[in-house]
């Protein structure tokens, strides 16, 4: 295969506005924003957590579409691109239950046959 | 004609084969290099997570002032960056090569004030104490994993710097390559996203009330 610079001038045309850019900027300005103010909110670290990252999608998602442009891509490229970086966050997931174990003091498997469950006592 | 002739001719007179999903190739390989990244970052935020969690004694030792505010003027700083590179894609992609050059080196100038805005937070976390493996808070993998995490995202940060300085100059030059100005753009943006996960969970959710 013969690859050419030519190559470079393909790809998506090139459509960003400043205002646009100026808009978004200050949206995830104020996105980040609300996530300091939730740092000081009384409530649990679980609900902070999740209302946190709430704000810090939304920014990146703002930042993905508008900055990276991904919204100006083709779309099998951004279902592709969509697919492969969901499935991959997702399966990372599955370890969260295992991190309440220490919580409640008890081994790897509660159910395990020569295991104690609960609190020692 | 030699065998070897015949060969190269053959070759050179294969058509050029379409990119995948029509792009350039550089851009898709930049894509693709930030999936990895961005598992290499969730991985990492993932077993904090885990070890935070599953820790009766994890110390939440930031304070307002200087930590907080210090957080707040870095990620002011990283966006306003992402705004700048933003521009600068833009002009190197209408052929404007001074505002392309502008843009970037602002850009890196940005990052640079965040590199040196973090090292001197890590010299106070240092001189509080806080060690790989202990600090005077509680659990002691607290100093490991914010270490960890926030120097990967440093490390980013610095070789995004580079980058930005190399694809200025370039187009200072008169040799100014939109496309690599915008997969640094790409890079550079994502490194920005990476941050707005780390805020919250390894600085907001440590703060001290």
């Amino acid at each position: 295969m013969v690859l050419t610079n030519r190559q470079d001038d393909r790809g998506a045309p090139y459509g960003g506005n400043p205002g646009k850019y100026l808009l978004v900027y200050f949206g995830i300005l104020v996105l980040a924003g609300l996530q300091f103010a939730i740092a000081y909110q009384q409530v649990n670290v679980t609900a902070a957590l999740f209302r946190m990252f709430a704000l810090a999608i939304l920014e990146a998602g703002l930042m993905v579409v508008f900055f990276m442009r991904l919204g100006a891509e083709n779309r099998p490229f951004v279902t592709w691109i969509a697919i492969v970086t969901l499935l991959v966050l997702t399966i990372m997931q599955s370890s969260w239950p295992d991190s309440y174990r220490m919580e409640r003091d008890a081994p790897p498997n509660d159910r395990s046959p020569g295991y104690r469950t609960g609190p020692s006592q | 004609m030699s065998q070897s002739d015949l060969t190269m001719g053959t070759h050179l007179s294969v058509p050029e084969r379409s990119s995948p999903f029509a792009m350039p190739s550089k851009k898709l390989a930049m894509w693709l290099f930030l999936i990895a990244d961005a598992a290499t970052f969730a991985t990492c935020l993932v077993a904090y997570g885990f070890l935070r969690n599953g820790s009766l004694n994890w110390p939440t030792p930031f304070k307002f002032f200087p930590t907080v505010v210090n957080t707040m003027v870095m990620t002011f700083i990283l966006v306003t960056s992402s705004l700048t590179m933003a521009l600068g894609v833009r002009a190197a992609k209408m052929g404007d090569q001074d505002a392309a050059y502008r843009w970037t080196m602002l850009t890196a100038a940005g990052g640079s004030i965040f590199v040196l805005l973090h090292v001197h937070e890590w010299m106070d976390l240092i001189d509080e104490g806080v060690r790989l493996s202990r600090n005077p808070w509680g659990n002691a993998l607290f100093g490991a994993s914010f270490f960890t995490i926030t120097g990967l995202h440093l490390i980013h940060v610095m070789a995004g710097i580079v980058v930005l300085i190399v694809v200025g100059l370039r187009c200072r030059g008169g040799r100014c390559d939109a496309g690599d100005v915008e997969i640094t753009g790409l890079y550079w943006h994502f490194v920005n996203l990476v941050w707005m996960f780390v805020v919250p969970l390894v600085y907001l959710l440590n703060v001290s009330k």
